[in-house]
């Protein structure tokens, strides 16, 4: 199949971008989508262009390093799928594919399609964790959990950290992926002693990287990877609630 | 108060209290298919409430003033977290296709202002008289059946248009209060959104009820 | 090439006496550091998987002044995220008769006994700690309705000691030692630095002081200096091209580090998984595992005849070979995953493999439907299957999956002695990037364990024993200089050549090489043609790599370029040590090495030693170190 692609060209994070055209012969139905852009930086090498940067990493889902919106979608129509998953039978021969990178102020454009998410780790370092220092723990059998718990915390701990969530709100919100870890270690009796403090401490330090507030549009969710239900937000916002009427 | 969520919860708090105010307003408003009187009597009472105990007027002063003030939070938080959003996405997408099902949660901005303009002319016409034809000396009932006349069908239809979107502001606002307070559960999440929808599914009919009943002549 | 052999070495730290004690002693013997000094003391760990994250936020616990480094834009994001399966470890919360020395003795048997014991019996011995520090990290295991953890047999264990989190267990503990790390990161013991990669060793007078890094968005060079180095840089099994690891994982860490006097062990240990979803053309760019608990219900089969092109629905049953249930009719489709690989190998050489280039045999599990129903095998493989058609657009449930070996693992890596310490003073090896704990064949749901074993619990205190004689002082200015002249040398060559083929290019053929020559089966023939080849296309990629942009900023393709420079030299050391050892053992499989039924054979007489290479001006020089098995009876596995 023969494609067009529009894609964000951005040197550096001062400067400024634009989209720039590009064909691409001969994709292959089985291709990824990455490999097909692996095909036209292979190209763009040889012809003594810049090749386009994105990020990746896995190319198996899991890692949360790569994202593009893809016709206005992050990561693709596909649903519950991350680009390197996403392949080219999606996509009609002889079809326009836009391609942006993530566009959230916290998430500066490093160069093309990359983006620096590492207001993501410091929303973690606010206190997306439980303080038990290695050697200090109780046997594994000393708290048993609800099977439930353990399955909702699960599904909740399964994001992926690649920000589509953000990249999809139209307020440019955190709330999904500070949620996904509130609700992972508030549903678990090993995150109890931090719940509300930690709630606290993710919720006002998303703020301070300059995300937006949560409409409850519920775009996040349905471009997730993993499907992180929308109700983790409710936890979030419920936690934090308990954390300031304390 | 300041951070995101807290402005959130100022939204949802200051929201149920105005669903709380709909919610009576429109079972006062349908006391007009029982006859004029009993319409009159209503709002004569809501002005003579808890009298001799208050003076006169009381309970209907405090009512506006929380009114008033939680219309002003809601505004207040709604720009604040809409000047916020808009620096969080300073470049724009070339392209942006909405996944999320439901048109009602993208039009709550829009929603929101439609609705503050309609209020602002419902109190001018019944309120205060200002653009009835009664004027602010005529009975309660008198002013509502000469708003809706059928001489001023334009009236009934800026009402229906306000009324609806009133509706489609709170299918998502209703449910949305309940998740920006942290009370929608896993299990809870259908059934809050199946009551938010079924309850601005209820005012938008009681709301409408009484002007089409007198603009159609039902009600005279 | 040419190499010679050195005197043998031994592993001067592993204590004496009955197996059960000997880490404990070492934990008594290890000196420990004044609580006050160790602010003062400066470690630098470079990798943020498992081994070094967990590593990284210990030492950061215990005070020291941590400095990490990775090459992803977050510490998160390393490629133990992706382990499906699980975690070994010897509770015995089934009480099936698991323990500390049953865990030993399967890892030691698995690998072939060519791991050490003392090491082994370490890993199974702190397997039980790091189940409860991950679950006191919140890491949500599968649990059963009891609310205790829930365990299975994995890789055809006999007991089930294997932990998971579906099919992420990798991910959430990866979770774990992250949020931990974080933690410090917060704290301040510990200083990130992400999309930085380490481009060379600093070792001054002796002792490993520090790294030469490029910050992948400016371009700076820097470095960085401390008392000690620890590199978790994970496996190199990428310089197969091919293979189920993450695009970036890479051996230049590690190289460098051979290259400044690491020795580098068994690096021909190479272990490929029979499950993966085969190629499905050229501009391949890597390949996907497939659970192998797939093995339980899906039949292997290709078709008798050769080159045979009909759909597979219509190949009638008697024109199927079920090899695997055919040659080894005990296990059948559950033989371990080097017999499974190469059965698959032989088939498609044969000329009877499937799909696109012929690269491929089926998983059916039409019979199992048949037999279990369709919402069964649902309920057990649905998230596979889903994976499974996502990938290939092929329906499991109508068409039989297509499945093809690949490189998953290495077992080789830099040669460290029982506290983990190369033979390079103050460099420290954790995780997949030492060759300790596995021999020549990992287990299945063993790395994870290895990976936090060493960074959580062992590293931490025997860490603490060479740091004890710190803080060591100023670096040799010279040292550092050299070092990093050495490295923007290298940059400036990779942009100078201007040439016609992309680094890609070049990793492609190279890897094609390699799983050609020294890949599931190796023969003297195919390795010497390897090593003759290698050198002729390292000599092309210098003359003839195209490297665009300038190294002042974000240059993916000057990153890639380097590592391809790194793998030409590992994969001729890798065809070297293949070569020299003409047993078969695990991982390794030399074709003039086996029985008369075409099993691995071992030479025990002449082969049981780590193989651990010095790099000298000279050429790579051999030193053995011998193996000596107490605990376990070393025989020959079977499966028929």
């Amino acid at each position: 199949m023969n494609l067009t692609l529009r894609v964000w060209r951005q040197s550096g994070p001062s400067d400024d971008g634009r989209m720039v055209t590009y064909q691409v012969e001969d994709v292959s139905p089985d291709m990824s989508f990455l490999e097909m852009l692996d095909v036209l930086n292979e190209r763009l090498i040889l012809e003594g262009d810049d090749p386009i940067a994105f990020d990746h990493d896995c190319r198996e889902g899991i890692c949360g390093m790569c994202g593009m919106v893809i016709n206005g979608v992050a990561h693709g129509e596909q649903r519950a799928t991350t680009t390197c998953q996403l392949h080219m039978r999606h996509f009609e021969d002889g079809a326009t594919i836009t391609i942006e990178p993530w566009r959230a102020a916290p998430f500066p454009v490093v160069k093309d399609l990359v983006v620096d998410r590492s207001a993501f780790d410091r929303i973690i370092q606010a206190g997306g964790f439980v303080s038990v220092p290695a050697g200090s723990a109780p046997d594994a059998h000393s708290i048993p959990v609800r099977k439930e718990d353990a399955d909702d915390a699960f599904d909740a701990a399964t994001c992926i950290g690649c920000g589509a969530c953000v990249a999809a709100c139209p307020n440019g919100s955190a709330s999904l992926f500070t949620a996904a870890k509130i609700t992972h270690l508030s549903l678990l009796p090993q995150g109890q002693p931090e719940r509300v403090s930690r709630a606290k401490a993710m919720v006002d330090q998303m703020d301070a990287e300059g995300f937006g507030g949560c409409t409850n549009t519920g775009e996040c969710t349905a471009v997730c990877p993993k499907g992180i239900p929308l109700d983790t937000i409710a936890q979030m916002n419920s936690d934090y609630l308990k954390a300031n009427g304390k | 108060m300041g951070s995101s969520n807290g402005k959130k919860a100022v939204m949802a708090v200051t929201g149920a209290v105005m669903v709380l105010f709909l919610v009576l307003h429109m079972l006062g408003n349908l006391k007009i298919f029982f006859g004029r009187d009993s319409f009159n009597d209503y709002a004569h009472a809501l002005r003579t409430l808890l009298e001799p105990l208050a003076p006169y007027r009381t309970v209907l002063t405090i009512v506006e003033i929380v009114l008033v003030a939680s219309v002003v939070l809601h505004m207040w938080a709604a720009i604040s977290l809409a000047r916020r959003a808009g620096k969080a996405r300073p470049v724009k997408y070339v392209a942006k296709k909405s996944q999320a099902s439901g048109y009602t949660t993208h039009i709550m901005r829009f929603g929101g202002l439609t609705i503050a303009l309609f209020v602002v002319w419902h109190l001018l016409d019944l309120t205060f008289g200002v653009v009835n034809p009664k004027g602010f000396d005529a009975a309660p009932a008198d002013r509502m059946v000469a708003g809706f006349d059928p001489s001023r069908w334009w009236v009934t239809l800026i009402y229906v248009v306000a009324v609806v979107m009133v509706g489609l502001h709170l299918r998502h606002g209703v449910w949305s209060a309940f998740q920006t307070l942290g009370w929608v559960g896993r299990t809870r999440t259908r059934t809050l959104r199946l009551g938010a929808g079924l309850l601005s599914g209820v005012l938008v009919v009681g709301f409408l009820a009484p002007p089409l009943a007198i603009t159609f002549g039902v009600v005279q | 090439m040419n190499h010679t052999q050195g005197p043998d070495i031994r592993d001067t730290k592993a204590p004496s006496g009955p197996i059960e004690e000997r880490w404990e002693k070492r934990k008594f013997s290890a000196r420990l550091v004044n609580p006050a000094n160790k602010r003062k003391l400066h470690v630098i760990v470079v990798g943020t998987g498992l081994a070094g994250g967990s590593a990284a936020a210990t030492l950061g616990e215990l005070g020291y002044n941590v400095t990490s480094f990775c090459y992803q834009d977050s510490p998160r994001r390393a490629h133990s995220i992706a382990a499906q399966g699980g975690i070994n470890a010897a509770k015995n919360y089934r009480g099936d008769g698991d323990s500390i020395h049953r865990l030993f003795y399967d890892t030691v048997k698995g690998g072939d006994f060519r791991a050490r014991e003392s090491n082994v019996y370490r890993l199974a011995q702190v397997s039980v700690n790091i189940i409860d520090q991950a679950v006191a990290q919140g890491v949500p295991f599968a649990r059963e309705y009891g609310g205790l953890l829930d365990t299975r047999s994995f890789g055809g264990a006999q007991v089930s000691r294997t932990f998971y989190a579906r099919g992420q267990t990798g991910q959430q503990l990866l979770l774990g030692a992250y949020q931990a790390l974080e933690r410090q990161v917060a704290a301040g013991t510990v200083t990130m630095h992400t999309r930085h990669e380490m481009l060379d060793l600093i070792v001054s007078d002796g002792r490993a002081r520090g790294v030469i890094v490029r910050d992948m968005v400016t371009g700076e060079i820097e470095r960085h200096v401390a008392d000690a180095v620890v590199l978790a840089t994970g496996g190199y099994g990428n310089v197969f091209f091919l293979s189920t690891n993450a695009k970036g994982c890479n051996t230049t860490a590690i190289w460098r580090a051979h290259e400044r006097g690491a020795y580098f062990a068994n690096p021909c240990y190479t272990q490929i998984h029979p499950t993966c979803i085969p190629v499905s053309g050229e501009y391949q760019s890597k390949l996907t595992l497939m659970s192998e608990s797939l093995r339980n219900d899906g039949r292997v089969w290709v078709p008798l005849r050769k080159n045979d092109s009909r759909a597979p629905g219509d190949i009638p049953e008697q024109e199927r070979d079920y090899y695997l249930e055919r040659i080894y009719p005990a296990f059948g489709n559950l033989v371990p995953r080097d017999i499974a690989s190469r059965a698959a190998k032989n088939v498609c050489d044969e000329g009877r493999g499937v799909g696109p280039g012929g690269l491929g045999v089926y998983l059916d599990f039409r019979d199992a439907i048949g037999r279990l129903g369709r919402d069964a095998v649902e309920k057990k493989y649905g998230n596979l299957f889903e994976m499974y058609e996502r990938i290939t657009g092929e329906n499991p449930y109508d068409v039989p999956m297509r499945i093809y070996p690949a490189v998953h693992y290495t077992m080789g890596g830099l040669w460290v002695d029982y506290d983990l310490q190369s033979t390079i003073p103050g460099l420290f090896v954790i995780g997949e990037a030492n060759f300790s704990d596995h021999g020549a064949n990992r287990l299945g749901a063993s790395a994870l364990m290895q990976g936090l074993a060493d960074g959580y619990f062992v590293l931490p205190t025997t860490i603490g024993d060479y740091l004890a004689d710190g803080p060591y002082g100023d670096v040799d200015e010279e040292a550092v200089a050299e070092a990093e002249v050495k490295v923007r040398d290298k940059i400036e060559r990779l942009l100078s050549v201007n040439g016609t083929r992309t680094p890609d290019s070049f990793h492609r053929e190279l890897g094609k090489l390699m799983w050609d020559y020294c890949g599931m089966e190796r023969t003297e023939e195919s390795l010497r043609k390897a090593l003759e080849r290698i050198p002729e296309l390292r000599e092309e990629f210098w003359r003839d790599i195209k490297v665009t942009g300038t190294a002042e900023k974000l240059n993916q393709v000057l990153e890639k370029a380097g590592r391809v420079a790194d793998f030409f030299d590992l994969a001729e050391l890798m065809c070297l040590d293949a070569l020299v050892r003409t047993e078969s053992c695990g991982g390794h499989f030399r074709a003039e090495s086996q029985d008369s039924d075409g099993e691995a054979l071992r030479d025990d007489e002449r082969f049981a030693h780590v193989s651990a290479w010095e790099r000298t001006p000279g050429g790579p020089v051999l030193h053995k170190e011998p193996l000596e098995y107490e605990y376990v009876k070393m025989t020959q596995r079977s499966y028929k």
